[in-house]
């Protein structure tokens, strides 16, 4: 498993779309992407997840990448994160 | 006339008939089915379908009003293909067998309660967003269509609430103004007016009961006010209103593009003061080229700890990003006198305005002004960053701040944490103290503004805060112009460039002996920038440099 950490940027936080724009990465994964903040977790694949999380601006987020491509695919989501969001 | 208040989320002004816009609700009949697995395939075929009218609703979205308000219904087309919400109706009809209309509103239900539960303002009205989804399946399931809409002339469409998919079958060369009952700034209703640029007013109370249909109405999208059959007074009134409003985005218009040079070719720079990164869009709308006075105490006064250097960092990295390369110039913390923060704990003081303030803090507690150095020299590997520090009476003070600027930098380097080698460091001319050696400080520092509020409060000695006092309070007093004079020449003499942030850079009837002065940078509210291009353009400096004698009561 591979694991990194981003924080969100957007005065409005993970809202539509951020949100969005992250699901449909994720989708592009062959790992299972799971997201973490505070004591929650939630699918990245999913939008409902990544929503209920209710990420803030500032808040902290744990990406956990786990499968036989999670290297890359964590390297790769990373940098989509870091020019998109 | 019956007048309704609410929220103005994008100004102007309208007048035309209110076409009250209602839902056709879809009532929901609850059934047994016997055959589940094809009562789910029935749901899934709707939900295909769904799929491609949100496709053709995207791509409608995408070609009128850009690509930020239709992915919206990309957004749509995930919720209708989440596993979670997917697996919540097809477990409902097969394990209670039921139809898929019962199915699919009770998911919507538990899905939006959710989001309302949420303590944020912006993702509880994504409740919207789900319910808008599922009656969309509902609807191709028990066959009832979309709310079509029938009329011909241009209306204010009023309604409860408008869900995106609603607002984009709309035809919008026939808008007018959005009024809604529900609704806050962040709903799509008012992200859509805003873009299309037209008067619309949310959380109108009361707006859907007066069955006021095709009745004539004016929306004041400034001030939030709906009048419903106006009289003949507020026709007029309104009327006025509207042609300011018109001549003032045409001058707008006008100038937006034109740059501040006067008549005899002498450039000025207009910059905007700001109090929160989302004062910036207001600064590219009005033409400014810079930021001359980003406030940065909203983040301390927002916050309830002091503020990390992280999430100072973010705030300021962002701002420069969005003013792509123009010249930001960030003020450090200016706290005491009239704004206090709790968690400082800062002792009541006799008169704060002379005492313990802004720079005096940071001085005395550089653990915060490290901070805050620290978050600004770090972002500003991501722009145009000047610094600037308020309330400097002396040269010696600069020194110290330098000092400390010096210590943060190599901390920086030696972290190998990339920053402005050439970074702006200037200061508040707000002092007469500051004035009178700006001779010294000019040689200390890369630039000057002159704080007019707080040098008009120390020269003439007259509280800010004080009406009575006010009244002896003469804003062009000659002490304080002359003051000006001294730095401005000082500043030049020195190679450094000088602006006004204060109240007085806006005050147009002064342009011309600022301008005269060689000042060369204005830096006013966003709002002020056209009027006060306006009146550098329409300059001639040659033929009023003259009058600088009569300013100073020389």
């Amino acid at each position: 498993m591979v694991t990194f950490t981003f924080s969100v940027n957007d005065e409005n936080g993970l809202h539509a779309r951020p949100a969005g724009l992250l699901v449909k990465e994720a989708m592009k994964c062959k790992s299972a992407v799971t997201l973490k903040k505070g004591g929650k977790s939630g699918d990245a694949k999913k939008i409902f997840n990544v929503m209920g999380l209710a990420v803030k601006h500032g808040d902290v987020v744990t990406v956990e990448v786990d499968g036989i491509t999670e290297q890359e695919d964590a390297d790769s989501l990373k940098k989509y994160i870091e020019e998109n969001l | 006339m019956r007048i309704l208040k609410g929220t103005g989320v994008c100004g102007g002004i309208a007048f035309g008939k209110l076409y009250l816009f209602s839902k056709t609700e879809k009532t929901v009949k609850r059934t047994h089915v016997e055959d589940t697995e094809s009562e789910i395939s029935r749901f899934e075929k709707a939900q295909q379908e769904a799929l491609e009218q949100l496709e053709a609703l995207h791509d409608k979205a995408l070609a009128e009003v850009g690509e930020a308000n239709a992915m919206i219904f990309e957004i749509h087309q995930m919720m209708l293909c989440d596993e979670d919400y997917l697996n919540s109706i097809r477990s409902i009809i097969s394990d209670q067998g039921i139809n898929a209309e019962t199915a699919v509103a009770v998911t919507a239900d538990n899905f939006a309660e959710m989001f309302s539960s949420m303590d944020d303002e912006y993702m509880k009205e994504r409740a919207a967003d789900v319910k808008d989804i599922s009656e969309r399946v509902i609807g191709i399931l028990s066959g009832t269509g979309n709310v079509g809409t029938d009329y011909s002339e241009p209306v204010i469409i009023a309604a409860e609430d408008l869900a995106p998919s609603e607002t984009v079958q709309l035809d919008k060369s026939k808008i007018l103004a959005f009024v809604t009952e529900k609704g806050s700034s962040n709903s799509h209703t008012s992200i859509l007016a805003r873009t299309m640029n037209i008067p619309a007013v949310v959380g109108v109370e009361g707006l859907m009961e007066g069955n006021d249909g095709m009745k004539d109405a004016i929306v004041d999208g400034g001030t939030g006010t709906i009048y419903i059959e106006p009289d003949e007074t507020t026709v007029s009134q309104m009327r006025e209103k509207r042609e300011d409003d018109i001549r003032r985005r045409e001058m707008l218009d006008r100038l937006k593009n034109v740059n501040p040079v006067t008549k005899d070719g002498q450039e000025i720079l207009l910059y905007a003061n700001i109090g929160t990164p989302d004062d910036l869009p207001l600064v590219y709308a009005n033409g400014g080229q810079g930021v001359g006075l980003f406030r940065s105490e909203f983040i301390y006064l927002e916050s309830d700890h002091y503020p990390t250097e992280d999430e100072q960092f973010a705030v300021y990295k962002k701002s420069l990003e969005k003013m792509a390369g123009k010249r930001v110039v960030i003020r450090t913390l200016d706290i005491g006198a009239d704004k206090q923060v709790d968690y400082f704990d800062m002792p009541k003081e006799e008169n704060p305005a002379m005492g313990v303030r802004a720079i005096r803090i940071c001085l005395n507690r550089p653990e915060i002004f490290r901070t805050q150095l620290r978050a600004l020299l770090r972002a500003s590997a991501y722009g145009k960053l000047a610094i600037m520090f308020p309330m400097i009476t002396s040269v010696d003070e600069v020194k110290r701040i330098k000092a400390i600027v010096e210590d943060v930098k190599s901390e920086l380097r030696s972290e190998e944490i990339k920053f402005d080698e050439n970074i702006e460091l200037g200061i508040m001319i707000e002092t007469p103290a500051a004035a009178i050696v700006s001779d010294r400080l000019a040689k200390e520092v890369d630039f000057f503004s002159v704080g007019t509020n707080d040098l008009t409060q120390y020269t003439l000695a007259i509280d800010r805060q004080n009406s009575e006092a006010e009244k002896f309070c003469d804003t062009h007093h000659e002490s304080i112009l002359r003051f000006i004079k001294i730095a401005a020449d000082n500043a030049h003499a020195n190679g450094i460039w000088i602006g006004i942030c204060g109240e007085l850079g806006a005050d147009i009837s002064l342009t011309e002996f600022f301008l005269s002065i060689g000042i060369d940078e204005l830096s006013v509210s966003p709002g002020k920038i056209p009027e006060l291009k306006n009146k550098v353009i329409e300059t001639d400096v040659t033929a009023v440099k003259g009058r600088v004698g009569e300013y100073l009561k020389y």
